[in-house]
């Protein structure tokens, strides 16, 4: 994204590529017993948007990344999807709705080649069945090649066709990180979650990742919603951001406007420890 | 090498494979489970039991729980003559299906995201449980299961070669091997291979690419139920259905040290090594050092594999990063 296209954005969020809101927050509370991990918050993601979740260590920014992945169900509040109120559902099924994610600690088929794991990325868009195997062979071997050929898409796109066979739990970090969001993106997701995609990883890795996001949103469109820690990647690449400190919202602005909120530099840019 | 123009020797080898196709079918139950869930499953020899109570009850028309019903007054044990050998052996499949459900519910469900070793107890626990259940239901007396198969020494093998191969055994081999031949046709399938694989390495991972926990385990544990049917039937009848056919699945854990715990081949391979080498071992070697060999050989094989071959014939390579 040019700097340009960047100043845009900080003039007007409504323009260019955001279309309608994808996704709606409205009022969740959560509670872990007496704890209460995000409460009341509410906010939009809006179609063709980089959205970032920033906050301080144990602000419930990973407890939301849940709440919308459907690990977990809130006690209070409503999940709006595509325009539809969401009712209670189990992760895989979300999965169908068309949300993929990463995870804070990467969580790969570690076991798995690149290829295979980014296979299983496909998992929602595979109809046969495994009766269908015995029965007729050519129906289950026809839709592999069919999903194979956008994997291999997936695997040009993000660089890494030279460790295609290698299986995951031998590659370095910063290629399993990769290799992680190639999965995510085999799944065609409407919305893109990522929980902290540039945790641990030297500045030319986060280079690499803030690009792969950035041409992702790009090129496919996709909505992308994320977690991170590093200021400077967030002010580069998210459109808008929110701020949760304790579980509360605290902001959500553009990049620009969050620096200079009150709030957001008390509870966390002005913290030393960061 | 005298022994290769002995008969004698012939017989000992394919009675040996015979013996070991028997194995192989105790210890494919547990590859099926290890393979798609991590889990060393204790319990599958005492599924192997309970199916086998299950078909007898079925075959012999037993009311379930009759010991339990006598409390309130109900004094029969049997509501009939029973059904045929077909019905009741559908009706066992259906009864293991719904078992592989209840456990998926009751044990696996809330033991999401927990240690291979946590999910183990389980199994320990789960293989009492289902003892005891075993025992209300059906009763602890020792059963016949006769199912149809010819049993008793091969005439014709018998006439032409002068070997006396059991009948029983020739079965198993047969049943043995179209088990094998279908359970590879489904694991052929990529997709539910690799679902498989996905499940066994990263439960949230595979939630999140849109896998189902619970579909993925019923199927799993079903099949392995069906194949604890298949060999709960197969040792029923060639030993009767007792309490200590539940530990058959000791027999099983050599067979998989040889094999490999995550490979199907890997598990008839072990079953007919160990088979073979037992009754070897025991015709050649057992004279020699006072016999009963067969209790422990099979032991001391998976003890050497153990030694230098830990991760079996085919099992995949152990890799631990530090």
């Amino acid at each position: 994204m040019s700097d340009t296209n960047k100043m845009a954005v900080a003039e007007s969020v409504s323009d260019r590529r955001f279309g309608e809101p994808i996704m709606e927050m409205k009022n969740i509370t959560m509670r872990f017993g007496g704890v209460i991990a995000i409460q009341d918050i509410s906010f939009d993601i809006l179609q063709g948007e980089i959205r970032a979740i920033i906050g301080p260590n144990g602000a419930g920014k990973s407890s939301m990344l849940n709440v919308i992945n459907g690990f977990y169900h809130p006690q209070e509040g409503e999940i709006w999807f595509g325009g539809e109120k969401r009712s209670p559902m189990k992760p895989y099924q979300i999965a169908y709705q068309g949300i993929a994610r990463t995870f804070q600690n990467i969580a790969l088929f570690k076991g798995m080649s690149t290829l295979d794991n980014i296979m299983t990325g496909r998992f929602t868009h595979m109809k046969t069945n495994i009766f269908s195997q015995v029965l007729w062979r050519g129906a289950a071997e026809k839709e592999e090649h069919e999903n194979r050929e956008i994997v291999e898409k997936v695997i040009d796109f993000l660089e890494i066709q030279s460790i295609r066979k290698t299986e995951v739990g031998k590659l370095p970090y910063g290629l399993q990180k990769r290799v992680e969001l190639g999965r995510a993106l085999a799944a065609e997701p409407k919305l893109l979650l990522l929980d902290e995609p540039m945790a641990g990883m030297n500045v030319e890795e986060k280079e690499d990742m803030s690009r792969f996001i950035l041409d992702v949103n790009d090129e496919f469109g996709t909505t992308v919603a994320l977690i991170e820690h590093d200021m400077g990647v967030v002010m580069d690449i998210a459109d808008r951001v929110v701020v949760m400190d304790y579980g509360k919202k605290i902001g959500d602005d553009t990049p620009e406007n969050i620096l200079k909120n009150q709030a957001v530099i008390d509870a966390y840019l002005g913290v030393a420890n960061d | 090498m005298f022994f290769l123009v002995d008969p004698f020797f012939y017989e000992i080898v394919i009675s040996g494979l015979l013996a070991g196709v028997m194995y192989a079918l105790v210890a494919l139950g547990f590859v099926l489970i290890f393979k798609a869930s991590g889990i060393f499953n204790f319990a599958q020899g005492v599924l192997a039991l309970f199916a086998a109570l299950t078909l007898v009850g079925f075959q012999t028309g037993q009311i379930p729980f009759a010991h339990l019903l006598s409390v309130f007054g109900l004094h029969a044990t049997h509501w009939g003559a029973g059904f045929p050998t077909v019905i009741a052996l559908l009706f066992s499949l259906l009864v293991m299906i719904g078992l592989a459900w209840l456990i998926v519910q009751i044990v696996l469900k809330p033991l999401v995201n927990q240690e291979g070793i946590i999910l183990f107890m389980a199994t320990i626990g789960l293989a009492y449980v289902l003892e005891g259940v075993g025992d209300l239901m059906w009763g602890a007396n020792v059963k016949m299961l006769d199912v149809g198969l010819p049993e008793g020494p091969s005439e014709f093998i018998l006439d032409t070669t002068d070997m006396f191969i059991d009948k029983l055994e020739i079965s198993a081999a047969v049943v043995a091997i179209v088990l094998v031949t279908v359970l590879t046709l489904f694991s052929a399938y990529t997709k539910m291979g690799r679902a498989l694989r996905a499940v066994a390495d990263d439960h949230q991972a595979a939630l999140s690419v849109g896998i189902s926990l619970e579909t993925i385990w019923w199927i799993v544990w079903s099949v392995s139920g069906i194949v604890a049917l298949v060999a709960g039937v197969m040792w029923g009848a060639k030993s009767g259905v007792q309490f200590s056919l539940s530990l058959i699945a000791l027999k099983a854990l050599p067979v998989l040290m040889l094999g490999g715990f995550t490979s199907i081949p890997g598990a008839i391979v072990g079953g007919l090594m160990i088979g073979l080498g037992e009754k070897l071992f025991e015709f050649y070697v057992g004279p020699m050092i006072g016999g009963a060999t067969e209790n422990w050989f099979a032991y001391m094989l998976a003890l050497l594999f153990l030694l230098f071959r830990p991760q079996g014939l085919f099992g995949e390579k152990i890799i631990e990063r530090v």
